[in-house]
């Protein structure tokens, strides 16, 4: 039934909806040929680092050679970081320091053109996603938390709630800019000053903030970016001189993280991985339902922690489910990530895309019958063309594992307990959805997923005043939101 | 080790230990009223029963002197196993039962403790070596605290959980949830008040908890799992073992169906490795402080929201 369905659909890419080129022009950006790292409200060079390369995964191009900080370097930028804290950021009046942030919020929003731009080349995401949501959310996370400064007697933490002190941040690369902001934007409004590490293949976002750090004039300090990979953020989150971490990345790293940090007395977050269960229940409105598992696990190449990676059809509906899945993945355009009709950009690096490939041969071996649309992918870069699984079983690596990439398992089920059930069959606790016109059922499945976010009748929304992340070994700790401020102050 | 210590102790003098009464917890009438007292078995209380330990081992007990008192279950790792397993069977009923249910339950047990108090003030009073008048203190302490816990129970997802304001057209609101299994390595010292104070705020929310008791003062826990038998508590949401930190916390905090471990009453040198342990499935570890906290103060919420999780609905809004 599956094979005749796919036969039936026509490619659409070079058919009836033919799209002329709509490139979104990358002279509003201004890429120097060298970072170093900014430590002190200066960019400064390193003291015993290397420097390394970071591209563009659409092209392979070099875009800039940026530095891969040494223990040296993140000591310096952890002493800059405990000045500022004791000089100027805890001291400062809260009013003053909420209006550094609006500062900041609204710089973002006057380059937001440049730093959606940037964000494309640097991680191979579509131009139509760094504009209107990454960049936008960014400016909306540091405006929500401005706020936050001058009211946290408010917010229900005491009366006279205390920043921690230093804070050392390890981020992803999925979605560079918008998780900087979750992480510096809540730390500052506590009155913490912060060393963030972005990740190594996608650094350009993070030193042009650092930019934005000056135009706003933040005091010196209170905001260090130092680049590099595994061994920098190690450096980082075991420093003896920062006060908390926090962590957006695999569950494998966090779990490290976690063992490192035991008994040192630092505040731990941390936001890992996910393999989320889509529900479509027999009553759903079922071009809705398809549209938001597209959302759901195209979105961002699938490189989403809290992607709709397993989609659980009720039976009854499972061929006219597939049918149209099947038919709107064909009409999904992959390629330039700087132009703006393209809804799938590049895969974020080599490596990644070496493990979604792996996984997927995985799926296949192991029984899954794979299918994609017909979909000509760029000569250069790194690409993998929508998948989805069909027959997956439970046992199956790629309903377990999480793939970080434009890859969906599908499975059925009859009953709302046996959809709830396979839903919660993951050591991993971040997101579900659920489809149904029925109001009561929504509740009741919302209620008995073990998520830390159900989106109902949508997916991966996202906004600064609503807390996000996980259950289990997806993480701890919440971000954005009142419950976000929790994570920075001594409570 | 296990006969009764009958050497005699210099106290200061002055010192409040000096009025320590020199009872056992079987009481001083165990000769004196021309009777022989019968004695009660401690077991561990695992699933609503009240099993002795699997490993047919036990320990000696002794009071505040060093007198013998009784010899308690020495639970070995099967019985922290087959502990965990009640406490995950008993989570989706208790989770899933009303906050006013629980509330009245937990203030059920805060009846039933009122009513032995004398049996506890006695054994409070042996087991930490205090004067009848502080150990009243303390236990009325105890039976308060779980007052105040029972009245939580359908008012912290009020205090906790919000509705926020998005910014588009959807309603969204977080709940807290309780996060399932929690072992917890019960207070050293506050035999009871320590214990009711860990213990309490972990199940009020809807958790299921592995309650390690004091190492040394394990008496007081286990007369008050029959307190908890007779509360109409559901057999598992609370289940007691007494032993040692060193040999049974490790089981618990490496186990992989603990959502969440308290480590309020282990050693400093052993917390740090128990909460290594405790990464493997990435637990919410409660720290322990450096040095046990004064019980008698008011808790506050943060052992309630240590071990509760946020999730967070959307639903569009619209026609």
């Amino acid at each position: 039934m599956a094979e005749r369905a796919a036969e039936t659909i026509r490619p659409r890419r070079g058919g009836v909806f033919e799209y002329a080129p709509a490139p979104e022009s990358r002279s509003i950006v201004d890429i120097k040929s060298s970072y170093g790292l900014f430590i002190a409200g200066e960019f400064v060079e390193s003291i015993d680092g290397r420097p390394f390369k970071t591209i563009s995964p659409a092209t392979e191009e070099v875009l800039a050679e940026v530095t891969e900080a040494g223990p040296q370097d993140v000591d310096r930028a952890i002493s800059s970081a405990r000045a500022a804290y004791t000089a100027y950021w805890a001291p400062m009046r809260p009013a003053d320091r909420s209006k550094y942030l609006f500062r900041i919020a609204r710089i973002i929003q006057e380059r937001s053109r440049e730093l959606a731009v940037l964000e494309s080349l640097d991680n191979g995401k579509p131009i139509r996603e760094s504009r209107d949501v990454d960049i936008p959310l960014v400016a909306a996370h540091f405006f929500y938390y401005a706020g936050w400064a001058d009211k946290l007697p408010y917010a229900g933490f005491g009366p006279n709630p205390r920043p921690l002190g230093v804070a050392g941040q390890v981020i992803p690369w999925n979605f560079p800019l918008l998780m900087l902001a979750w992480k510096i934007a809540p730390a500052l409004a506590c009155g913490n000053t912060v060393v963030l590490k972005p990740a190594e293949t996608t650094p350009l976002t993070a030193l042009t903030f650092a930019e934005i750090c000056q135009q706003a004039d933040l005091p010196p300090g209170v905001v260090n970016i130092v680049t590099g990979a595994g061994d920098t953020g190690r450096a980082l989150v075991e420093h003896q001189d920062v006060d908390k971490v926090a962590f957006t990345g695999s569950t494998e790293v966090g779990r490290l993280i976690a063992r490192s940090v035991a008994g040192s007395g630092k505040k731990v977050t941390l936001e890992l991985g996910g393999k989320a269960a889509n529900i479509i229940f027999d009553d759903a409105a079922i071009d809705q339902a398809v549209e938001g598992v597209v959302n759901g696990i195209f979105f961002n190449q699938g490189h989403v922690c809290c992607a709709g990676s397993r989609l659980l059809v009720q039976e009854s509906v499972y061929d006219e489910v597939l049918t149209s899945l099947k038919r709107r993945l064909a009409t999904l355009r992959v390629g330039d990530p700087l132009d703006k009709n393209t809804d799938i950009g590049a895969i974020n690096s080599a490596e990644q895309l070496d493990r979604i490939r792996k996984l997927s041969e995985i799926g296949e071996e192991e029984g899954a019958e794979r299918w994609s649309p017909p979909c000509e992918l760029p000569d250069r870069g790194f690409w993998f063309a929508p998948t989805i699984f069909t027959g997956v079983s439970q046992a199956h690596r790629i309903a377990r594992e999480e793939i970080f990439g434009p890859v969906l398992s599908v499975l059925s089920f009859r009953t709302p307990d046996e959809a709830v059930e396979k839903a919660n069959n993951t050591p991993y606790g971040l997101s579900a959805g659920v489809w149904t016109e029925k109001g009561s059922r929504i509740l009741s499945i919302a209620q008995r997923l073990r998520a830390g976010v159900v989106w109902a009748n949508t997916f991966n929304k996202f906004d600064p005043s609503s807390p996000f992340g996980g259950y289990k070994e997806s993480g701890y700790g919440r971000e954005g939101g009142r419950h976000g401020l929790e994570a920075y102050l001594d409570v | 080790m296990s006969e009764p210590k009958t050497r005699r102790r210099t106290l200061p003098a002055g010192s409040s230990r000096a009025s320590a009464q020199e009872t056992t917890s079987h009481g001083s009438s165990d000769h004196s009223a021309g009777r022989v007292a019968v004695r009660k078995t401690y077991k561990l209380f695992v699933g609503g029963k009240f099993p002795r330990s699997e490993s047919g081992r036990s320990y000696v007990v002794t009071n505040s002197k060093g007198g013998f008192l009784a010899n308690a279950a020495l639970a070995s790792r099967k019985d922290a196993r087959d502990a965990v397993l009640a406490a995950r069977k008993a989570v989706p009923g208790w989770s899933g039962a009303t906050a006013y249910n629980r509330g009245q339950v937990l203030y059920r047990i805060a009846e039933m403790l009122e009513g032995r108090r004398d049996q506890f003030v006695a054994e409070v009073a042996a087991g930490e070596g205090l004067s009848a008048a502080r150990a009243g203190v303390s236990v009325d302490a105890a039976i308060d605290r779980w007052v105040w816990y029972a009245g939580w129970s359908d008012k912290i997802a009020q205090v906790h959980g919000s509705s926020n304001p998005v910014a588009g057209p959807f309603f969204n609101f977080s709940v807290p949830e309780p996060t399932g299994v929690v072992a917890v390595i019960a207070p050293q010292r506050s035999s009871l008040l320590g214990l009711v104070s860990v213990v309490a705020p972990a199940v009020v929310t809807g958790n299921a908890a592995v309650i390690l008791a004091s190492e040394q003062r394990p008496l007081p826990a286990i007369t008050l799992a029959e307190v908890l038998a007779t509360s109409d508590l559901p057999g598992g949401v609370i289940n007691l073992l007494t032993g040692r930190a060193a040999e049974v916390a490790p089981w618990l905090a490496s186990h992989m169906d603990v959502n969440a471990i308290d480590l309020t009453g282990v050693p400093a040198d052993l917390a740090a490795e128990l909460e290594r342990q405790a990464a493997e499935n990435l637990k919410r570890v409660v720290r322990p402080t450096t040095a046990e906290p004064s019980w008698t103060d008011e808790p506050g919420l943060d052992r309630m929201l240590d071990l509760l999780e946020t999730k967070t609905v959307w639903h569009p809004v619209g026609v």
